[in-house]
Order: structure tokens, then C-alpha cells, then sequence
């Protein structure tokens, strides 16, 4: 993994003073914009220490000392929306918390970070965690909550230990617990360690994991924001998101609007994988194309020329190089037919198979449906025997056919979305590349795999 | 539902004047192109349903809160002209107003949602229809059958399953089958309380398996777990009881009434060929709603088990089968030496339909002249009867408590009365209710039990015997408070008193609560020894001038002797014969004794069903009718009349009433109960023409009407160290507990729970006695040898042991010679080791 040099140390205000920007054109390398990773190159980079010499727990400082109400108001004006995949407007969901009624309110934050090829918010715990924190604190002020949950994926075990430290020395330091401050504001922070279970990425499947109960979706409505952790109003965040809210507190909502385009304002940490020369986290403006990021990545590994990529993870329908030039933010990946998604920039070039890439994905979603809706739970396991007979040399002419519809029948029938991501690889594999599937089943390519290396799957 | 006059096209319709408007709370929405008003909050299928629009569905269930899991029930929903982008499950959506639903009936989109779902869920089936229990009443069958492809598009390996696992020695689950809807781990999490399943594993790997909670293994513990059975909509839950026995197809079904508690339960009773093959729980909104419990289920094989066929009468010492005809002239002429002589008593038992209880009634005070006649095998007090006689009458008045009061009602008392364990529907009720209106359960015990656990109770700490002392403890109460008081007040002195003063002066609703399915009836019908029918005293002479008036026949005026002292007369030479109607002398508080009274009678007249320790001591036995062969109907503990037809036609078995009119006529005496209908039809009469409009209950003061006795012995004892201290015997008899209707039933047997003693923390502290350790309970007469159980402190008086009711068969009083609230000794068993004791 590489990290972008970024400006560490730069305030505020000389962030605010920076001339809008547009997006880089053309096969020009992105113009990063290091913001949330500005401080992941410096030594130390975890320690409160560091963070405080580097601006640090000042946003929180300004933030208690105005209205709540402001805050909110400040996280509108900055139009950031949720970086867990959804894109929704972070201060309007905010303010659907009815009003206080005395009782509590959570705020519980997803870092449950399990979409295949994202690996933004675990970087960034180890880097980064006590802008998390601070973050935290200022939106559990914002909306009137004294307790936050991180719920931290299971198998990242060392963002665990770094965060709950982290959690330790901003206690020991008087940021977490009573009278924060002396500003009278209280807030308690705990860090949860989820059982490695991709649908708790679903937020209300991750409330009813954090109450102790079998991870699987809850009815809608209520919505957290009514009814969420234990019935109680909630804001369930992603870790990005809440992350920048510090530097909206410090820099203002028009600095913050002076990167990324009109409607996806803000940096957006873009995680390049696969077959690139160096992949990692680039933070960029919102809006930057895969052609500049892989520009900054030094290109395609070996030169090997590109085939596909998924824009935000394997849940989002895949790219080719005609979407080389798409700028990636919400609204015009989603012209392009995908989705941002968690910006999980997976490149394959072309030594990949299409319909393997398809088969393992598939495997993902069938081992981690929860089992509770029938699209999902019996589509996802049907799918994937097709496609192992597929890429095995067994396929039949019938089973092209059987893939497409059982995958229109998943999608947008099953409880959740995981059951939609589960069918997007099929539906826009075939989009583009169905003569791969055909090949494999009428003899023309060679089995991808032997039928052997499946004995034993599951 | 409104519909109106004209299918509504789109949106224009909606400014035209003419349409009705749409009331307070509701919305208006077009469903299928029909207009339909609906209330808010109605779900879509709900809505649809009620313009007989079938959307299918596995997961939904009424009664169960929506989960949305299936999928099968999805259709396209416009809401303000513009289309939602997903089809939206119909079991989870709510009304909107100017919302445009359209089903599979219009819609391709959720026609074809549909097919792809119910291929779906068919991938992993076994379609074993041919052998499976539900096949021909099933909902994945008949939807496959209407709508689903002719082929599998699979080519690959189903699923496989261990078959079957049980659940309980009753329920097996066929997990191959199952489409994990959910129906039965929602039934036991939200109805019964009880997670005895849960789903485990997940995605394609889900199924459905045993619950274990935080702390470990959680044995099988329910007397609901049948109901899974009957909602599941797929054969994947089975009974070891039916299954592999017949097909549905085949079976008659007969709409019956629950005889095994008071809670007048609707029953489908399914036979074939004579013989009853299963009961299930029948729609009943205004009682059992669509909940039975396994007792009420299972046990009807006690129906064909050990059947008495003939009446056999004793000549030379020996019980020898007889024709009807000589046997009834026997009874007769033997009942009329007794009655001539020093007189004849009836003991009439707590499980008759009404009818047949006021053939009892009226047979004694007719034929036998005299009132010597108790319905109660069980601790009955003289209190009692005069609680009813002030009690019975607000039964047919606007206090009666009803079902659905208990769920509305913001507080509910229990006072010796532990509903899970005797009346099972009263609690499902009661639990909807809490999870529902957040109704607050107060109950006056002395200790917390599971079952009030699983109403979030509150536990008003009380000495066996004392309870009349611990209402002071009770919140204050007002006129929306209900105060259900069960048959076992009647073992402490003055607590029906005080419990009916309670009511009185805080204006509560009051509900008496029996075990047994006929006592309510029995009570009605007179068949006691102070009261009438209509619940007017024996003692009121224009009473009992209404009453000759209807009868044509003189009634006794002295008041009666109760169960026991019929019993002490019979053991006393005072009666002469006895008249005993399924009656187990192992229920009543002497049985012994009662077993002495039926050698010492000269003349004993059995009416049963199978051979018992009665009829091996009668002169006559005349075998009677089980409750699925007659025609009838029990009084449940609202008051509720609950007439049910013989399920088993043309058996030939005759009901007590038909018996008893048959010995009336060769007694010159004509009861007029030669058939059920006949039967009721006069109760009914006499009862409107007799009965007094509800009155207030019986005034007194419960202050000073605690067992003096034993509360000073209780003192005295408390001066000995503790370990030296004896306990208050507590107890009370479990749902399934080896009773007589169980008999037949081994694998509902295994569901019982199991048998320990009660100790909370710090009596079990003192005497060194650990959770799970063997503890010996003795009294006078003998003593019982079972695991502990230990609750805390505050759960539990720590001057108290409580022992189940009934412990193989043998009544815990009879056995430890105490009755409840009386003094025991507890110690570990190592201690005081029995050989040949009771285990």
C-alpha cells in the first residue's frame, strides 16, 4: 500500500484559502487531495501526540463551543454525503432524528468494512483513529447523543487494538466521558468487534448484531433515525463519513465544497486494487477518473491493458475501458449505469477470466447471504452451482439463460441489497462479456478451472 | 370495507365529487383496479384480502408481527402516479392513501416476482408430497400446484438433511423441507415465550435448530410447541403422535371444545373411520385466537385407551359384565335401598359438560332427594361456595371478564392462580397482552415462576396460606384492574373472601379461574352442595320454589354435605351409598380416605370410562361417553357457553346425563336429560327463570383471617437454628402431569417439564444444598427425593419449598402427609437416604 504525501499540518484556514478546483482532464495523474490521509505518512501517525501536533481535537473545541443545531446546519451546507456506498445526504439524515425527548440517542458508527476490494476504512483506523474519534464526538454533540458504537469488522483485528487504544488515550486525556472539556457535554465511546459477518455492513442487521441478536436485516420502516440501536433514534454513519466532519467543523462548508463537483462535494478516498503498478488509498477530489487515478498509480501492472473494473466494489455493476473517462462520483457513475459505491476501484486487465472473476464473487455472496430472505438465500447458492459447472467445463447451453433470470429474480426481490449486489456481477458480465460464458459452455475456451479444485467447496 | 361503485382508472377519478369520503383514520387506495378504503397502518395483504384478492404468502401470519422473509408475496405499488422502483412485499407494506397496488392478478412485474420466488423455493424441496404429512393441505403444494412450473430448471444437488430431528419427543423437524418462513421460531419468541427453536447457520446453510441461549444448552421447555405445527406452511414440523398416519384427505374434520381446562378452547378434531387422528386448534378470535397448547392437542388417546364397553354389575363379590338393562335396574334399585336407608351422596367431579352436570344436580335432589352433591375433586372450601354464590351471577352481568379485557386492561392480578400451568390460554392471552398494551401482571405467590417470568411480571411475595395478608402489597387498583383468582384460594383460609372484598372496594373486575374444563358449568348447574342452578342458594326458599315450580318435584331444603364430608359420612356409617361420576380418588385431599368411604358404603354407583380404583370398589359401573363422543357444552371461565356436537358419531357410549335419566326412570323419576340438547335447554330455562342479576359480592374483612395456627407455629419454629427450621410447603399441579386424560400419550409425556424442588438461595444456603443436588422434603406421612432448582432471594420466600403438585402420579400432599402451607422438613438427600422410598 502506498500513501499519498499529503500536506501535513495544513490548517484550516489554509485549506479554506485554496482556490476551488475543478477535476482533473484528460490521462493527467489526479490532482490528490489529501485530507482524511494527510496524516498517515507521519511517524507515529496513531498516537494522540501526533494527531495533536498535528491540529488535532481542534474542530471539537469550535464545535461545542456553538449550537448543535449548527452543526448540522454547517454538515448540510457541505453537502457531504454517506461514504459507505448509499451516498445519502449526511446532514439531512441527521436532522430525521425527531426531536429530544429526554431519553437516549445513539450514534453508531459502521466500520464494518467488508465489501470485496474495499479497504479504505481499516487503512485508515490504523492510520488515522483519532480523527474517527473526534468526528465522533462532534456528531454525537450534533445530535444530541452521549453514546457512540463503533461497530469494527471482526477479522480486523489490529484496527481493534489501535482504535480501542486510541479510545483509551482520548479518555485518559478527558475528550471521552463526562463534562468533555467542561463544556458539559457528555459522550462515551465503545468499540465493538463484529463476529465477520459481511451482511452487519447492513446497518440495521449491524444494530441487531450490536444488541446481541443473529445479524440478519430489520424491517423497514422504522428506520434507525426512529428506531434504531435498542428502539432508540439513531444515526448509523460509515467511518469516512464521520471522519470528515472534523475538517467541515475547521475549514467550513465552502472549503469543503471547493473539491469535488456540485453535488458529490469533498475528497473521496479512492482504493485502487488489482492489476495496477501501485495500488493503495489515492484521496482525490470527488469526481476524478479511473484514467487520472491509475495515472498516479503508475498505470496497469506490466502494461498489461485493462479489461474491466468495478467503480465501488463487486456490488456495483463492473466498467471496461470505455468507462475509463466516467468521473467517479454518485451521480454520473450512476448515469454511466453503476454505482460509486465504496469507490473499491477493483482493475483486472485482460489475463482475467470474466466468468471466473463472476464465480468467485458469487461464492462471497452465497457464504455471506444471511439466509433470512428466499431470493437471496436459495438464489445465491443456485447461482453458484451454475457457475462452478460453468468455469469447470460443465456448463450446459440452458444454464446462460438460467443465470440471467434467476438474477432478475434476485434482484430487487430480496429483503436487503445484499441480494441485488449478489446478482449486479452476472447481470453486467453478461452486459459486455456473455460470449466468455458461451465459450466456456459450448467447448470453444478451455475450463478456467478443474472440476477437481471444487471437491470440497462449499 | 367500502368499495366503490366504480373501478377507479388513475388519478382523475380522484377529484371527482361524488366519491364517499374516506373516514377519520382511514386511507383510500386502489388495489387491482378496485377502489378500497382501508385503516391506516392495514397492511396491503390484509387490504387485498378483504376484497378476496389471495396474494400467496408462506411467511405472513396474522398474529405474528410481519417479518417480510418469503418474498412470495410481492407486488407493484405507485405511490402520487409514480411506480416504486421494487416490487414491495405485500406483508410488510402498509395502506397509503392514493396508493395503486397491483397484484399478480394485473401485474407481470409481481407475476413474475412471484414464479421466480416459488422457484425458489422449491430448488432445495424435496417435493416428497406423496409421503408427506402435509401434502393435500398444503400451501407450498397447492401454490406449486396453481402457479408453479411443470419442471425444476436444477440440474445440481439438492440440500441434504439428517431426517428427522426432534424437537421434543413430539415435535420432529424435516429441515429438507423447510422454507424458513420463520412462522415457528416467531411463534415461539413472540406467543409462547419460549425459544425452543432458532434459526442457525446462514445463508443456504440456514436452518432451523434448537436454542440455546447465552448461558449455555436450554432444554426443550414448552407446553405451545404443537402450534408450530399447525402454522408451518410446509410439512417440514411433524408430530411423532400423527405422523406417517393419514392424509388429510381422508379425515372428517369435527368443530369441538377443549375438555382438559377451563379455557373453552376451539378444537378441530380430525377423524377417520371412528377414530380421532389429530386435533388442532381452531379460529376462535374471541378466545384461543389460533393457539391451543399441547396438552389440549395431544392428549386424546386416553379416548380409545382402556375403554370400558359394558356396564358390569357385582354379584357374588365380582364385577361381572351385564346387560344395560340389568345394570340399570340394579343401580336403581340399590340407589333407592341406600337413599331409603341412611341416604346416598354424589360425587360428581370437575370435568362434566353443563348438561351433564345438572343431570348430577338434579338427580341428586330429584331421585336421590337430597343436596349431598360437590362437582370439586379437589381442596374445596365451604368459603368457596359461598364465594360463588355471590361470584356465578356476574358471570351473565356487564363485569364479566372476558378474553379480550384481559388484553386491554392496564393491570391484571394473579392470586393462586399460575396460568401457564392452569389455564394455558389465559396466558397466551395475558402474554399478548403485555407484549402488546404493556399490561402490568402483579401475582401474589411465593415465587417467581417461569411463567411469570414470561409475562414480565411482578412478583407480590406470600406465604402459602397468608396470600389474604400479602394484597395489602398490591398497587393501588382501580375499576380497569382485573383480579383473576384461581381454585387454589380455596386451600387459604379467608383469601376468597378478601380477594372478593378487594374488588369490591377498588371497583376491579374479578375472574374465578378453575383447573378443570366442567367446573365453571358444574358451579352453574347446581351440582353443589349449597348451590342451586343459577347460583341461588339452597338455603332461599323462594329459590327453591322457582325451582319446584320447573322440576315438578320437591327440593331438599337442608343444605349439603360437601366432598369431604360425604366422604367422612360414608367412613362413618352417617350415608349410605354413594354415586361417584369419574371421579380420581388420587385428585381429592384424602384419597385414602375416600377409598375407605367407597368400601365402607353399602351401595357405590361408578359412571366411567375405564376401570379405576372406584369402579374396582362399586356394586354398579355404568360406562359413559368420553367428551369427542357426546354432544354438549362447557361453561369456560368467562361464562362462555361453548356447545359442541359428538365428533364421534354413532359410537353408541351414552353421556352421565342419558345414564342418570335411565336409573331416574326405574327410580319412578323423570330428569329429563336423556339428551344433551334436551338437558341444556332446561338448565338454560331454569337458569333464566332462577338466576338473580349480578349482585355484590360477599362484604368481610380480610384483616385477622390469616391461618393463626400455623403462622404461630411458624414463629415458634423460627427461634430453631436455620437449618433445623422447617419449610412452608408450597406446590401446585404442572399442565402435564400424568393426569388420567394423558393416559396414552407417552411423547406429550416427554414434554412435561421436569419434576424439582423450589428453594430460593438463601433457604438452600442454609442447608447446604446446591442447584441440582438430590433434596429430600418430608412431612409427617412421608417424603420426596428431587433435584433442586434454586431461585434468588428476591424470587422466592426464603421460608419456603415448593414441590410440583404431583409426582409420578401421586399426589406431593398425600405424599409428604402436608397439605399446602403447612410445615416440611428439607435437606439434602444424602442425609436422609430412603431405601425403597419414593426416589
Amino acid at each position: 500500500m502506498s500513501t499519498p504525501a499529503g500536506q501535513a499540518g495544513a490548517s484550516g484556514e489554509d485549506r479554506a484559502a485554496q482556490q476551488p478546483r475543478p477535476p482533473s482532464t484528460g490521462d493527467q495523474p489526479a490532482v490528490l487531495s489529501p485530507v482524511l490521509t494527510r496524516r498517515w505518512s507521519a511517524p507515529r501517525s496513531w498516537d494522540i501526540d501526533t494527531y495533536r501536533r498535528l491540529d488535532g481535537y481542534t474542530a471539537l473545541p469550535k464545535a461545542l463551543a456553538v449550537d448543535p443545531a449548527q452543526i448540522t446546519e454547517l454538515v448540510k451546507a457541505s453537502g457531504l454525503r454517506g461514504r459507505g456506498g448509499a451516498g445519502f445526504p449526511t446532514g439531512m439524515k441527521w436532522s430525521f432524528l425527531p426531536p429530544p425527548d429526554g431519553k437516549p440517542r445513539y450514534l453508531v458508527v459502521n466500520a464494518d468494512e467488508g465489501e470485496p476490494g474495499t479497504c479504505k476504512d481499516i487503512p485508515f483506523m490504523m492510520a488515522d483513529p483519532h480523527l474517527l474519534i473526534e468526528g465522533c464526538l462532534i456528531t454525537c454533540y450534533a445530535i444530541g447523543s452521549s453514546f457512540c458504537a463503533i461497530y469494527v469488522r471482526g477479522e480486523a483485528v489490529q484496527a481493534i487494538r489501535r482504535l480501542t487504544n486510541a479510545v483509551e488515550q482520548a479518555r485518559a486525556a478527558g475528550l471521552i466521558g463526562k463534562n468533555i472539556q467542561g463544556s458539559g457535554f457528555d459522550c462515551d465511546i465503545v468499540v465493538h468487534a463484529g463476529a465477520g459477518a459481511y451482511i452487519c455492513g447492513e446497518e440495521t442487521a449491524l444494530l441487531d448484531s450490536l444488541e446481541g441478536l443473529r445479524g440478519q436485516p430489520r424491517l423497514k420502516p422504522p428506520f434507525p433515525a426512529v428506531a434504531g440501536l435498542y428502539a432508540r433514534p439513531t444515526v448509523v454513519n460509515n467511518v469516512e463519513t464521520i471522519a470528515s466532519v472534523p475538517d467541515i467543523v475547521s475549514g467550513g462548508s465552502d472549503w469543503f465544497r471547493s473539491m469535488g463537483t456540485e453535488k458529490s462535494p469533498g475528497p473521496k478516498i479512492y482504493s485502487l486494487s488489482g492489476h495496477v503498478e501501485r495500488p493503495g488509498q489515492y484521496e482525490a477530489p470527488m469526481g476524478t477518473t479511473l484514467r487520472q487515478l491509475l495515472a498516479a498509480a503508475g498505470g496497469m501492472k506490466d502494461g498489461i491493458p485493462l479489461k474491466f473494473f468495478t467503480p465501488g466494489g463487486s456490488s456495483t455493476p463492473i466498467f471496461t475501458p470505455e468507462h475509463l473517462d466516467v468521473p467517479l462520483d454518485f451521480d454520473n457513475v450512476a448515469a454511466a449505469g453503476s454505482m460509486l459505491g465504496t469507490t473499491a476501484l477493483m482493475i483486472f486487465n485482460e489475463t482475467v477470466s470474466v466468468p471466473w472473476a463472476v464465480w468467485k464473487w458469487l461464492e462471497f455472496y452465497k457464504h455471506e447471504s444471511c439466509g433470512k430472505c428466499t431470493p437471496c438465500r436459495e438464489g445465491t447458492g443456485w447461482l453458484t452451482q451454475i457457475l462452478r459447472r460453468v468455469v469447470s467445463g460443465a456448463g450446459v447451453p440452458a444454464d446462460l439463460d438460467v443465470l440471467a433470470d434467476a438474477a432478475e429474480n434476485i434482484q430487487g426481490r430480496s429483503f436487503c441489497a445484499l441480494g441485488d449486489a449478489a446478482a449486479t456481477p452476472i447481470l453486467s458480465s453478461f452486459k459486455y462479456f456473455r460470449s466468455e460464458f458461451e465459450d466456456l459452455i459450448s467447448g470453444r475456451a478451455a475450463p478456467v478451472i478443474d472440476a477437481r479444485e471444487l471437491v470440497g467447496a462449499h | 370495507m367500502t368499495l366503490a361503485n366504480k373501478p377507479a382508472s388513475g388519478p382523475d377519478n380522484a377529484a371527482e365529487p361524488e366519491q364517499p369520503p374516506v373516514p377519520e383514520g382511514h386511507v383510500r387506495l386502489t388495489i387491482d383496479g378496485i377502489e378500497v378504503i382501508a385503516p391506516k397502518g392495514e397492511l396491503v395483504i390484509r387490504a387485498a384480502e378483504r376484497l378476496g384478492i389471495a396474494i400467496p404468502r408462506f411467511c405472513d401470519h396474522p398474529l405474528l408481527e410481519p417479518v417480510g422473509a418469503c418474498r412470495q408475496c410481492l407486488v407493484e405499488v405507485e405511490m402520487g402516479g409514480k411506480p416504486m422502483p421494487k416490487p414491495q412485499a405485500s406483508c410488510t407494506q402498509t395502506v397509503a392513501d392514493g396508493m395503486v397496488v397491483k397484484t399478480q392478478l394485473t401485474s407481470p412485474v409481481a407475476e413474475k416476482a412471484q414464479r421466480g420466488n416459488l422457484e425458489f423455493l422449491l430448488l432445495n424441496h424435496p417435493l416428497d408430497c406423496p409421503v408427506c404429512d402435509k401434502g393435500g393441505e398444503c400451501p407450498l403444494q397447492n401454490q406449486t400446484m396453481a402457479d408453479g412450473s411443470a419442471s425444476s430448471r436444477l440440474i445440481d444437488e439438492k440440500r441434504l438433511f439428517e431426517k428427522p430431528i426432534a424437537i421434543s419427543t413430539e415435535i420432529l423437524l424435516d429441515r429438507e423441507r423447510c422454507v424458513l418462513c420463520q412462522r415457528c421460531t416467531r411463534f415461539s419468541d413472540q406467543i409462547a415465550g419460549d425459544k425452543f427453536i432458532d434459526l442457525l447457520e446462514r445463508g443456504s446453510g440456514q436452518q432451523i435448530g434448537i436454542g440455546v441461549d447465552a448461558a449455555g444448552e436450554v432444554p426443550f421447555q414448552s407446553y405451545f410447541s404443537g402450534n408450530t405445527i399447525q402454522i408451518c406452511p410446509v410439512g417440514a414440523l411433524t408430530s411423532a403422535d400423527y405422523r406417517f398416519r393419514a392424509r388429510p384427505f381422508d379425515l372428517v374434520s369435527s368443530r369441538s371444545v377443549c375438555e382438559h381446562c377451563a379455557g373453552g378452547d376451539a378444537v378441530r378434531t380430525d377423524h377417520r373411520r371412528g377414530e380421532i387422528m389429530r386435533r388442532l386448534a381452531w379460529n376462535d378470535p374471541e378466545v384461543n385466537e389460533e393457539w391451543i397448547s399441547d396438552k389440549c392437542r395431544f392428549a386424546f388417546t386416553y379416548v380409545t385407551t382402556d375403554r370400558l364397553t359394558t356396564p358390569l354389575v357385582r354379584r357374588d363379590g365380582v364385577l361381572a359384565p351385564a346387560s344395560w338393562t340389568d345394570a340399570v335396574t340394579a343401580a336403581a334399585a340399590g340407589l333407592e335401598k341406600a337413599r331409603d336407608a341412611r341416604g346416598v351422596g354424589v360425587l360428581a367431579g370437575g370435568r362434566l359438560t353443563a348438561s351433564d352436570a345438572y343431570a348430577y344436580a338434579k338427580f341428586a335432589r330429584v331421585a336421590l332427594r337430597s343436596n349431598d352433591i360437590d362437582f370439586r375433586a379437589r381442596y374445596g372450601s365451604d368459603e368457596e361456595l359461598a364465594f360463588l354464590a355471590g361470584y356465578l351471577p356476574t358471570l351473565t352481568g356487564p363485569n364479566a371478564v372476558r378474553y379480550a379485557d384481559l388484553e386491554s386492561a392496564p393491570t391484571v392480578v394473579l392470586v393462586a392462580f399460575e396460568p401457564e400451568e392452569e389455564s394455558p390460554t389465559v396466558f397466551l392471552r395475558l402474554r399478548k397482552a403485555v407484549r402488546k398494551n404493556g399490561t402490568a401482571v402483579h401475582a401474589v405467590a411465593p415465587l417467581r415462576s417461569r411463567g411469570l417470568g414470561k409475562l414480565s411480571g411482578t412478583l407480590v411475595k406470600a406465604l402459602p396460606g397468608d396470600e389474604a395478608g400479602a394484597l395489602d402489597q398490591l398497587p393501588e387498583l382501580d375499576e380497569t384492574a382485573i383480579v383473576l383468582v384461581g381454585e387454589r384460594a380455596a386451600q387459604s383460609p379467608g383469601l376468597l373472601t378478601a380477594v372478593a372484598e378487594l374488588a369490591r372496594r377498588r371497583g376491579a373486575r374479578l375472574a374465578w379461574i378453575p383447573r378443570r374444563a366442567g367446573e365453571v358449568g358444574s358451579a352453574l348447574a347446581g351440582a353443589a352442595p349449597t348451590l342451586l342452578p343459577g347460583g341461588r342458594l339452597v338455603a332461599d326458599p323462594a329459590a327453591r320454589e322457582e325451582l319446584e315450580k320447573h322440576w315438578g318435584a320437591p327440593v331438599p331444603d337442608r343444605p349439603g354435605r360437601n366432598g369431604e364430608q360425604i366422604i367422612d359420612a360414608l367412613v362413618g356409617g352417617e350415608l349410605s351409598g354413594v354415586v361417584v361420576g369419574g371421579v380420581d380418588p388420587g385428585d381429592l385431599p384424602d384419597p385414602a380416605k375416600a377409598l375407605a368411604a367407597l368400601e365402607a358404603a353399602d351401595f357405590v354407583v361408578s359412571l366411567e370410562q375405564r376401570l379405576t380404583a372406584v369402579t374396582d370398589r362399586a356394586d354398579v359401573v355404568l360406562p359413559i361417553a368420553a367428551v369427542p363422543e357426546k354432544s354438549g357444552a362447557f361453561v369456560d371461565w368467562e361464562g362462555r357457553v361453548r356447545p359442541f356436537d359428538a365428533a364421534l358419531g354413532k359410537t353408541g357410549a351414552m353421556e352421565d346425563g342419558r345414564v342418570l335419566d335411565t336409573i331416574g326412570v326405574e327410580m319412578d323419576v323423570d330428569l329429563y336429560t336423556q339428551s344433551a340438547l334436551a338437558a341444556q335447554t332446561e338448565l338454560e330455562r331454569v337458569w333464566r327463570a332462577i338466576a338473580r342479576p349480578a349482585q355484590a359480592l360477599p362484604a368481610g374483612r380480610h384483616e385477622g383471617v390469616l391461618a393463626k395456627g400455623a403462622e404461630a407455629v411458624r414463629q415458634l419454629l423460627d427461634k430453631l437454628p436455620g437449618r433445623h427450621r422447617g419449610l412452608t410447603l408450597a406446590s401446585w399441579r404442572m399442565l402435564l402431569d400424568g393426569g388420567t386424560l394423558l393416559i396414552g400419550e407417552p411423547h406429550l409425556a416427554g414434554t412435561a417439564k421436569p419434576d424439582v424442588v423450589l428453594l430460593a438461595a438463601g433457604a438452600a444456603a442454609e442447608r447446604g444444598i446446591e442447584a441440582g443436588q438430590q433434596v429430600s422434603v418430608t412431612g409427617p406421612a412421608g417424603s420426596l427425593t428431587l433435584p433442586a432448582q434454586i431461585l434468588p432471594d428476591t424470587e422466592m420466600l426464603t421460608d419456603v419449598v415448593w414441590l410440583p403438585g404431583r409426582v409420578d402420579g401421586v399426589s406431593t400432599s398425600v405424599r409428604l402427609g402436608a397439605t399446602v402451607g403447612a410445615q416440611v422438613h428439607v435437606e439434602p438427600a444424602a442425609q436422609q437416604a430412603q431405601p425403597g422410598g419414593p426416589r
